[in-house]
């Protein structure tokens, strides 16, 4: 059993590591997004072999199907981004990986030096259902139902921001046909309100609300 | 397997996103990066909810996981903004509001 972990936690290392020197290293954003999906998964088996099995099924629905299709779309939108040769720094390409390598070693230093109890074993005894999604959602709708409602107010903000940020630029006063505007809309002279406001959008809908409805 | 061998490799993938940060000037291999570093985090809290037998851990990595998905929203909206008024993608370009 321990030497099947140990291949399974190497190959998981190896993937990851992989991916992420894959990830900085390869010239196309294209082609780093994809080596973003092969760490992820790599770090997916990781999870599974903490017995964190929510968590890794969640990194791959999460990760690697919906937050990779967002980066697809936006590096093939934005096209090939060329990156310039020419650097701000003089000699910012050597000194980049050689700070890295010393914030490793640090790191390092840090995590062998602090004689942490349990940080050479395996761990102590767990439960069979440590990591389960019930054991998680138990978790997250009693303890830690704050944190649970904040990361929905959060999702919620980061929605509506990346709209008004990437969303067309309003025009000055249109805040949009509220529902208070649309029957109108529908009953009256909707072409005259057309012309008047000069804004439709793509489906025929205003865009704006006439000024009486408002 | 040890926890310090997750330790280890969580702190090599973190040095290795911030190398990444450091020496790329696309905006959105940056944010890749980002993404690398904020596995590394989650691969360590998890390594320490299991060290501790205490599934806390894995909550504080669902709710890092729910961070990193609103800062790539946020992140990606900004650079198709960019993108649509012309300016550059480069990160030493983008410097007017430098002191």
């Amino acid at each position: 059993m321990r030497g099947v972990e140990e291949v399974a936690f190497f190959a998981g290392a190896i993937g990851a590591l992989g991916g992420a020197i894959a990830v900085i290293a390869l010239r196309n954003p294209f082609y780093s997004v994809l080596a973003l999906v092969v760490h992820l998964v790599s770090l997916a088996g990781l999870f599974l072999i903490l017995h964190a099995e929510f968590l890794a099924a969640a990194q791959v629905v999460v990760y690697a199907g919906a937050i990779v299709v967002l980066y697809v779309f936006v590096a093939a939108y934005v096209g090939g981004i060329e990156e310039p040769l020419w650097e701000p720094i003089p000699g910012q390409r050597f000194i980049g990986p050689l700070l890295a390598a010393a914030l490793f070693v640090e790191l390092s230093i840090a995590v062998l030096g602090t004689a942490l109890a349990g940080l050479d074993t395996e761990g102590p005894t767990i439960p069979l259902d440590f990591g389960s999604p019930a054991a998680i959602g138990e978790l997250f709708l009693e303890r830690f139902l704050i944190a649970f409602e904040a990361a929905s107010i959060l999702l919620l903000i980061a929605a509506v921001g990346a709209v008004v940020l990437a969303g067309k630029r309003a025009a000055p006063g249109g805040a949009g046909g509220g529902p208070a505007g649309d029957p109108h809309e529908a009953a009256g002279d909707r072409g005259e309100t057309q012309s008047q406001l000069g804004r439709v959008a793509p489906d025929g809908a205003p865009t704006g609300a006439p000024p009486e409805a408002a | 397997m040890d926890l310090t061998w997750y330790l280890v490799l969580s702190a090599l993938l973190f040095a290795t996103g911030a190398a990444g940060v450091l020496i790329r000037r696309s905006p959105l291999v940056i944010l890749l990066c980002l993404e690398l570093m904020l596995n590394a985090g989650n691969l360590a809290l998890l390594a320490f909810a299991r060290a501790n037998g205490d599934e806390d851990g894995q909550i504080f990595a669902l709710v890092v996981m729910v961070v990193a998905a609103c800062e790539v929203v946020v992140g990606l909206g900004l650079i198709v903004a960019m993108y649509r008024r012309r300016l550059p993608l480069n990160v030493d370009e983008m410097r007017s509001l430098r002191g």
